[in-house]
Formats: C-alpha cells, sequence, structure tokens
C-alpha cells in the first residue's frame, strides 16, 4: 500500500504552491498564507494543519498555533503565540517582529498528486 | 457621484521622505493619510515631550508637509495624520507656523484631535475599576504601574469626521487608528451613519489595506517579486471609494510597482488575527466576506465587505519601563566560519557565566546560517563551506550592569578567541533601554475624543 501511495503523490514545499506575509502583535506572529492558484487552496486546508504547522515550529516558538480559514481569498491565517521572545521592543532577535516567517513557512512540504 | 480618493502618504515614521510629495503631485486625490504612530512610539514621544513640553510629535511631518503645503491648498486636498502623537497641539503650532512660512495665513484650517492620553488619569481609572489588564497575559496594570511611561486609548474615525465636517484642511491627531485615518473622510464624504456597520467595515478595510504604504503596491510582495516594475519609483496606492462602500485600490499613471490580487490580499493578511472580527473603534470588520478582483492594470476592485457594531471597548496602549538589552556582532570568514562562530559564542558564555553576571535571556544568532528560519534552515545549507558568518548575540536584564559588562566581553574576543574574524568597525555595542507595550481595553464611555479647529 505505501509503495503504491508513493507512487502517485510526491512531496513539494510550500513554496511552489502558496506565498505568505507575517507580521507581529505583541509576542504573537501571523502568518497568513495564500494559494498561488484558488483550485490549490482545498490542499492547504487539509494538509496545512494547526498541528503540523506547531510541529515545523518546534523550538522556535513557545506557545501554541492557531488556524483561521479565509476561503474568499484561498488563505489560512495562523497565529504563532510566543514566537518572538517576548515581541517588539523586548525581543533580542533579528526578526524581532516575524516578518519572515512567512518564507520559514514556506518551507513545510506537504503531498500532491504527481 | 464620483469616487472619493484617499492616498496613503506614509505607512510609518520613517517611511519614504518622498511618498507624500509623489501623491500630491502625481495625479489628483482628494485626501492624503499619513500614518506615523506604531505600538511604542508613545513613549519615545513622551520621554521627548518630558525633555522639552514643545515636543511629542513626529517631527518629520512638519517639513513632509511644508512641502506640498502649496500644492494642498490649490488643489483642495485635505490631510489626516496621527503625527500629533503625545503633543497634537504642539504639533499643530508647528504647522501652522510652516503654513505662514510658506505665505498661506488664511487659507489653511487646522483640526486638532485628542482626548486619547490617558496618562495624567491613569491611578483615576485604576481606582474607579478600569483594570487595564495586559491583553496576553492577563496581568493587571498595578504589576507595572510604577514604571508606566504612556497610556492612550485607541480612538477610531469619528472625531476626525467631525475635524473634517467643522471645515479642518489638515487633521491632526494623537493616538488615533491607523484605519480610521481613512475611514473618517469616507465617513465625511458620503454621510454614513454610525450604526452603517457595513460601509463602515468597508471604509476599514480600505484603511487596513493602504495604512502600510507600498506593501500594497509591489513593495514587499512575495508574488513574483523579481518582476514588479521600477520599485525605485514605486506609487503608493490609493483608494478610489464608492458610496456603497465598493472600493478600488489603485496607483497614479507613470509609477512603479504593481497593484494585483496577490499584492492586495498579502497586506489583507498582515498582521491579521481572527479575520471574522477584525475590532477597532469603530465597527468590527469581516474579513472573511470581503471579494477582490482585478479591475483594469493596477486595479482591484474590492467589495462585498461586512461588518457588525461596534464594541463598548476601546484598545489602550500602554507603555512601560522593562529593563535593558544590547546586541554584540562579529564576523568569522572562512575556513570553517560556522564553526568558529559557534566556538566563539562558546567562549562568551563561559566568561559571562565565569563573571556571575545575571541575564533575563541571552539570545546567539549565526547570521547566514539560522539567524532568520533557526532551525528549520540549519540543515537546508551546506554550512560547513560557508564564505562567512555574523555570530549576533544578545542579552537581556532588569539592571544596566550586567548588560554594560556584556557590551565590553565583545572586541577581546577578536585577539583572544577563534581566529579569522573581524567586523568589530562599529565599536562597542550601548546598553539599550527596553520600553515594552501593554496591550489593554477600557470602557468607551471614559474617553472623551475632544475636536477643535484653529483658522492659521
Amino acid at each position: 500500500m505505501r509503495k503504491r501511495k508513493a507512487a502517485v503523490t510526491k512531496r513539494v514545499p510550500l513554496l511552489e504552491l502558496a506565498h505568505a506575509r507575517s507580521g507581529d502583535k505583541g509576542d504573537t506572529a501571523n502568518i497568513g498564507l495564500i494559494a498561488l492558484q484558488p483550485d490549490d487552496y482545498p490542499l492547504l486546508v487539509k494538509q496545512v494543519t494547526a498541528a503540523k504547522v506547531a510541529r515545523h515550529f518546534k523550538g522556535m516558538i513557545t506557545g501554541s498555533v492557531e488556524r483561521y480559514e479565509l476561503p474568499n481569498l484561498h488563505a489560512l491565517n495562523f497565529l504563532l503565540h510566543g514566537a518572538l521572545d517576548g515581541g517588539g521592543t523586548i525581543s533580542l532577535k533579528t526578526d524581532a517582529q516575524g516578518k519572515v516567517l512567512s518564507t520559514a513557512l514556506l518551507r513545510m512540504e506537504i503531498e500532491v498528486a504527481r | 457621484m464620483a469616487p472619493v480618493r484617499v492616498a496613503a502618504g506614509q505607512g510609518f515614521w520613517g517611511d519614504w521622505l518622498e511618498a507624500p510629495y509623489r501623491q500630491v503631485t502625481g495625479g489628483p486625490i482628494d485626501y492624503l493619510m499619513m500614518d506615523y504612530l506604531a505600538e511604542v512610539t508613545m513613549s519615545i514621544l513622551q520621554k521627548q515631550k518630558a525633555r522639552d513640553p514643545a515636543l511629542g510629535y513626529a517631527k518629520d511631518f512638519v517639513p513632509a508637509l511644508e512641502r506640498i503645503l502649496p500644492q494642498l491648498v490649490e488643489r483642495g486636498i485635505k490631510v489626516t495624520a496621527n503625527a500629533g502623537g503625545v503633543n497634537p497641539r504642539a504639533c499643530a503650532q508647528a504647522v501652522a507656523d510652516a503654513a505662514r512660512r510658506r505665505g498661506l495665513s488664511g487659507k489653511v484650517r487646522l483640526g486638532i484631535v485628542t482626548g486619547d492620553d490617558l496618562l495624567e488619569r491613569l491611578d483615576q481609572l485604576l481606582a474607579d475599576g478600569q483594570e487595564l489588564r495586559n491583553l496576553d497575559t492577563g496581568r493587571p496594570l498595578g504589576d507595572v504601574r510604577s514604571r508606566v511611561l504612556a497610556a492612550n486609548a485607541y480612538l477610531g474615525a469619528a472625531p476626525v469626521a467631525e475635524a473634517l465636517r467643522r471645515g479642518a484642511d489638515i487633521v491632526v491627531t494623537g493616538r488615533v487608528t491607523d484605519t480610521g485615518l481613512t475611514l473618517a473622510p469616507l465617513i465625511h464624504a458620503f454621510g454614513w451613519r454610525a450604526d452603517d456597520w457595513d460601509a463602515l467595515a468597508a471604509g476599514t478595510v480600505a484603511g487596513h489595506l493602504i495604512e502600510c504604504g507600498a506593501q500594497a503596491s509591489g513593495g514587499n510582495c512575495a508574488v513574483d517579486w523579481d518582476r514588479i516594475p521600477d520599485l525605485a519609483n514605486v506609487g503608493y496606492p490609493i483608494v478610489e471609494a464608492h458610496p456603497d462602500g465598493t472600493f478600488e485600490v489603485t496607483k497614479h499613471p507613470r509609477t512603479g510597482g504593481r497593484i494585483s490580487v496577490p499584492g492586495v490580499t498579502e497586506q489583507l493578511v498582515y498582521e491579521m488575527g481572527d479575520p471574522t472580527q477584525y475590532i477597532t473603534p469603530d465597527c468590527v470588520a469581516d474579513f472573511t466576506t470581503i471579494r477582490l478582483a482585478q479591475a483594469g492594470r493596477d486595479r482591484v476592485r474590492v467589495s462585498g465587505v461586512r461588518g457588525r457594531p461596534a464594541t463598548d471597548k476601546l484598545k489602550v496602549s500602554i507603555a512601560y519601563f522593562y529593563g535593558y538589552k544590547a546586541v554584540g556582532t562579529l564576523v568569522y570568514a572562512w575556513p570553517e566560519a560556522y564553526r568558529k562562530a559557534q566556538a566563539a559564542d562558546q567562549v562568551l558564555r563561559q566568561r559571562l557565566r565565569g563573571l556571575g553576571l545575571e541575564f533575563e535571556a541571552i539570545h546567539t544568532e549565526f547570521v547566514g546560517v539560522d539567524a532568520t528560519h533557526g532551525p528549520l534552515a540549519r540543515g537546508a545549507a551546506n554550512v560547513a563551506d560557508i564564505p562567512e558568518v555574523q555570530l549576533r548575540i544578545g542579552v537581556r536584564a532588569a539592571d544596566v550592569a550586567p548588560v554594560e559588562r556584556f557590551t565590553r566581553e565583545i572586541a577581546p574576543l577578536i585577539l583572544n578567541g577563534p581566529p579569522s574574524v573581524t567586523g568589530f568597525a562599529g565599536g562597542r555595542p550601548k546598553p539599550e533601554e527596553i520600553v515594552a507595550y501593554w496591550p489593554a481595553l477600557i470602557d468607551k464611555r471614559v474617553v472623551q475624543p475632544c475636536v477643535e479647529v484653529l483658522e492659521v
């Protein structure tokens, strides 16, 4: 069974299917993930779950991940709590405002049909 | 009815100085919206005002405005700007002086919106039962009361619209929401009622789209970024709004950048929380109702926006003294740049421990390897052969003493740490005061916006 599944799907980075913009609200970062093609939006809804995003950013965030759906924009919005070392002026990070967590999410791989 | 055109002239304090001039001279507009206030800007301004009672506003606003004042008057363009910071009256006074210098006495009416500043009232408000708990942590403000430097309620569009109704040409405000600066001209122009939630939500979405300037017109746009034309000459976004709440986002002809559905979508999701509840003092906008359509070159049509009644709270932005931090950097070159930077980090940490210094946090990044994407990036590239790595190490503490001592431990590493190191030309890092942000809510009824209109 596993062999057959491998034959019909392949893993691709989200970079090939979506674009994103991220920003901050205090110590929480948000990442808006937008399907490049509207037809791919259901794939994002199905595979880019809050739990999967939390695993992707393991070790980089101290809090939970929430997900919201915007079908009208073919977009998902993720809130990453505890992502910014205290956020704003407190943070010691180069990316204290989470501006490039957007492309960090686009490193995630999902399964698509071959 | 012709559409009302609101142009973004400034997306934050420090944005492109050329943008306001280009918006005013590049084609027809009715309003110029200029957003200056970020979350901790108010505390910086509060400090400036404490040193000099004539300061405490975004000083860059005055020369930017002076440059365009003749065109504003000639073309009847009105301005909404939250450049007033914690001293809108002093800001208005500086604008009035600029108008006189340009020979425009009698031709400019200034609106001033205040009432947002709660610093003097804070103890009374706490005594009256406004707890001002931190929206993120739930802690009561009492925890940091003695260290509070600024406290400002976010006012909405209503007092700005009131200033326009009373004939103001240039409205200077304190802490008015970014979106309110765009919504107010639309309320004024179209006579939208205070309970026309869909229209107010549409104007709020329009404000959200242009409040970050060129981020809606091709700047910081991920899609096809290397095919977006002429960013050197980027046109800032303009909203062309209709009385029914629909609007288009566009930019002046013969400017660079791009207005596209993907680019506008990126700005819509920027700094978003729950998309069904975008809460402002004016309404609650539902971003899941927004419809976007490309309506021509560099023109996106926005429709369908639905809103709900405003809440009975206002958000309050409180700034308080938190402690100190410093960040030091060194650059390690090939060969084994990453290993050498890692070794230097270990040496430095051992010395800090040896000195018995206490920090709330020590944070190391290897710029070129993991500074932005952390462990997600570390395995991605062949870091063994990387040409150079910047070691960037930061510390944070309640007291200045350990932070100050840390700043003296960077330079020695050049001669007494791992080799092929450089990049200390900037000198010893300086300890920096941390002023932190405390978001809270307050009952709307206890905040009274104040509107004045003055003839110059």
